[in-house]
């Protein structure tokens, strides 16, 4: 694909690698928030290329991932109900609530149907007016524009048989939780970059300055993903705190202005749990009221529904690098892929997840994925 | 597409019998006068072979001397049609390929048919005459065969099981758990191409490619493999959950590790493509005419070369090797020289957004 | 957030209102909504995400990366082994 192999090219990939083993002198710890950042990194394996005195501590995953107990189960209550048709994307099946998930309540009869675009629930909304239908809207900055525009759409064409569970978390605010922890061990960060594609670079510069810490807009190829990493290493080295683009090709300082006026319009900010986190001030976007004719939470009366996250679950810690997975006492025991009970362990690319996968070969080849 | 699907459909001629009936009814299925004719003026014409019209209620046999292969598997696709094949073909050739993986050749096959009521004549029609072309072209026979239909609703279409019989032709038979270190992985073709062409076809994720269906039956391929070296230590056919799966089950079968290399993985560029948009591993896509080998390594090249010489394996490659280290463990070394693990799927890989 | 991939419009057309288009992605075609794109025109890469565009591609600044990769010689082999199956 072109502009995308380019970046894939291994001479490129071991130049930069070679630039970051002369610019490193002191050891630092980078967090790349984005879960399809981590998912490449374990992809092409970077992680073991990289000089020991760089550790990248996993962030909380994708926003699949993260999103909270309490949304899931009240997505599993909805698409239980006769004559609903739940449309959601693929990801997202296998994420359990309290105790099932998508596929159990398709497999009990529920109506479930993965879709590729928000706007095909709609279509499908469109084609079966008997029916009501929701779209499980689910995402960071990157995924709302497109919700947003279901909804709209929704809305312009009085589809009233479509409405949306929305469950939007944002990344500024989580960047900022992990930061102001006392503990935390993040010297830098990774920008996601296809967040700041759709939101552009403006939120991070206060961040940047009052933690006094790297921010580098980051891509998803190995070479954007490297060149994000010399960035920080870059400023780390030599005292550095800005907001810096590794990623220009895709992300502009401002953004996609129609984007981001039509997510205000339609979303409005709340506080939002994150799975296995807990609560984020201002982290989340809900429907505005002007909306609120196409919120499933409403049209169905799921508000009521509440979940408890488990006591047992330190994937808070794990995220501000205060704990390696396995020194959780629920790993592998109480929480594993296939019983998750945080967001570091549902995603595949989570910290946990890939620790528990990768364990096998730890022992017998020091292949630590996860966190070195 | 649809028009291609459509032509094969109407080019079927009807006999007369049929044609009273342009859907399959309940009746299709209960044994009276309704099963009859469709058993005698559609399959038995299609299949035509003296040991099925024989018509008793069991097919008897005389089989070459040696050992027996025995195999059977269910077929149920969305949709019945795609690009470069149909659920008829991959009936065939997915139970001929299961045989010849053990080094049998296939000579006889059991069809039968689950059908939707409603189901169109035509369509019915049209995937039995793509199943008995595909079993003339693979020289097997279809001996015996059942019909059921189930209500409207309580199937999609056409579901299709085959059992097949087929003689080994070798002392030495490929097996799962014979892989030794040392052994070199050989692959006989482009990764992913059936599981992708499905998946294109699907609703709400079609996109347009020129991909097709790689379906086909792979015993020549076998039987020239097999003449070339008497270390073929095992062959797959990487199906559900692709090469990445098959090879995860060889090395707990055999407790060997393998490694693979990502450069030498080959991939057309629209399966990658693909792939890149709904966020998936080609190795773990389906394959219907493709094999996995794992020779030793002295008679890798020779096999190589045999394969690369036939039209079913032209694009075959040496993808990586057998290694003592992480026993039960597949992993593939990067292109930046890096190793990551390719774990067991815990089912069908999904579109993802992130 | 993440799985975004760059594509050629091909073609853009108006449909219930909005504008989509079909973009072309090594080979992948699919339909592709560009409301948030007002100005792009065919023939320039789009950055999509579950069937938007969510940006455009600056090909300038990503020529300007690859021309850093030729100039130094690093471009190798892993181009032409890409296209080996395309006519196969």
């Amino acid at each position: 694909m072109k502009y995308q192999e380019e970046f894939r090219n291994s001479g490129a990939v071991q130049r930069l690698l070679a630039e970051i083993r002369e610019t490193v002198t002191r050891p630092w710890s980078l967090m790349e928030v984005c879960g399809g950042q981590t998912h490449s990194i374990l992809r092409n394996g970077l992680d073991q290329l990289l000089p020991k005195e760089i550790r990248l501590i996993h962030g909380p995953g994708c926003p699949v991932c993260v999103t909270p107990l309490v949304a899931i189960d009240r997505a599993l209550a909805i698409a239980a109900r006769p004559g609903v048709i739940f449309c959601s994307f693929g990801d997202m099946l296998r994420v359990p609530g309290s105790d099932k998930d998508l596929f159990r309540i398709k497999s009990e009869g529920g109506d479930v149907r993965i879709v590729y675009s928000p706007l095909d629930a709609v279509k499908i909304a469109r084609e079966n007016p008997g029916r009501e239908v929701v779209f499980f809207a689910i995402g960071f900055e990157t995924t709302a524009p497109a919700n947003a525009m279901a909804i709209e759409v929704a809305r312009q064409q009085s589809i009233r048989n479509f409405s949306a569970l929305v469950s939007h978390v944002l990344v500024p605010p989580a960047i900022e939780a992990i930061l102001s922890s006392p503990a935390t061990r993040v010297n830098a960060f990774l920008a996601a970059g296809h967040v700041c594609s759709v939101m552009g670079t403006w939120e991070y510069p206060p961040l940047a300055e009052k933690y006094h810490v790297p921010i580098v807009v980051t891509g998803f190829e190995p070479y954007d993903l490297l060149a994000g990493i010399l960035a920080c290493v870059r400023q780390l080295e030599r005292g550095e705190a800005r907001v810096e683009n590794a990623y220009e090709r895709a992300v502009s300082e401002q953004g996609n202005l129609p984007a981001q006026a039509l997510l205000s319009r339609v979303f409005t900010t709340i506080d939002r749990a994150w799975r296995g986190i807990g609560v984020i001030p201002r982290s989340g976007w809900a429907l505005s009221d002007a909306y609120r004719d196409f919120d499933a939470e409403h049209r169905f009366s799921v508000g009521g529904i509440v979940a408890n996250e488990s006591p047992l679950c330190h994937s808070g810690e794990v995220l501000q690098g205060l704990l390696k997975p396995n020194q959780c006492p629920a790993f592998g025991k109480q929480c594993t892929p296939r019983t998750p009970l945080g967001a570091t362990m549902v995603s595949n690319e989570g910290a946990c997840s890939a620790y528990y996968n990768y364990g096998r070969l730890i022992a017998a080849e020091e292949l630590l994925c996860s966190a070195k | 597409m649809l028009s291609e699907v459509e032509f094969v459909i109407e080019q079927w001629s009807c006999p007369l019998p049929l044609r009273d009936y342009p859907r399959i009814v309940m009746g299709h299925g209960g044994g009276g006068s309704l099963s009859a004719e469709l058993i005698e003026n559609l399959f038995v014409p299609a299949f035509r072979n003296d040991d099925l019209e024989a018509m008793a209620d069991s097919t008897v046999l005389t089989l070459p001397a040696g050992r027996i292969a025995f195999s059977t598997d269910a077929y149920v696709v969305h949709p019945l049609f795609f690009p470069g094949g149909s659920i008829g073909e991959l009936a065939v050739h997915g139970t001929c390929n299961d045989l010849s993986m053990s080094g049998a050749r296939p000579l006889y096959l059991s069809a039968s048919f689950i059908l939707e009521e409603g189901l169109e004549m035509k369509t019915l029609a049209a995937i039995v005459d793509r199943m008995a072309q595909a079993a003339r072209d693979a020289g097997v026979r279809i001996v015996t065969g059942d019909t059921k239909v189930v209500e409207r609703g309580h199937a999609d279409g056409c579901y299709i099981t085959t059992a097949g019989i087929g003689v080994v032709m070798t002392d030495h038979p490929p097996a799962p758990s014979k892989a030794k270190v040392g052994d070199v992985v050989l692959v006989s073709g482009t990764l992913g191409d059936h599981g992708m062409t499905v998946m294109s076809r699907r609703e709400n994720l079609s996109f347009e490619t020129v991909l097709e269906s790689d379906s086909a039956a792979l015993h020549p391929l076998v039987e020239a493999m097999l003449a070339a070296s008497g270390q073929v230590h095992v062959l797959r056919d990487p199906t559900r959950g692709g090469l990445a799966t098959s090879l995860n089950e060889i090395a707990q079968s055999s407790r060997v590790g393998i490694r693979i290399d990502e450069t030498a993985l080959p991939v057309r560029p629209a399966v990658a493509s693909a792939c890149e948009i709904l966020g998936m591993d080609p190795v773990y896509i389906a394959n219907e005419g493709k094999l996995v080998a794992i020779v030793a390594p002295e008679d890798a090249e020779r096999v190589l070369q045999v394969m690369r010489a036939n039209p079913l394996g032209h694009a075959a490659a040496i993808i990586g090797e057998v290694v003592a280290d992480h026993r039960g463990t597949l992993v593939e070394r990067t292109r930046f020289g890096a190793t990551r693990i390719l774990p067991l799927q815990i089912g069908e890989q999904l579109p993802r957004i992130c | 957030m993440c799985l975004a991939v760059p594509g050629q419009v091909k073609e853009i057309y108006g449909e219930n209102g909005m504008q989509m288009g079909r973009v072309n992605f090594g080979g992948i075609v699919k339909e592709v909504c560009l409301a948030y794109l007002p100005e792009i025109a065919v023939g320039e890469y789009v950055v999509v995400h579950v069937g938007f565009a969510i940006n455009k591609l600056d090909e300038a600044a990503a020529m300007k990366s690859i021309r850093t990769f030729k100039d130094l010689g690093l471009f190798e082999e892993e181009f032409g082994e890409l296209g080996a199956f395309e006519s196969s």
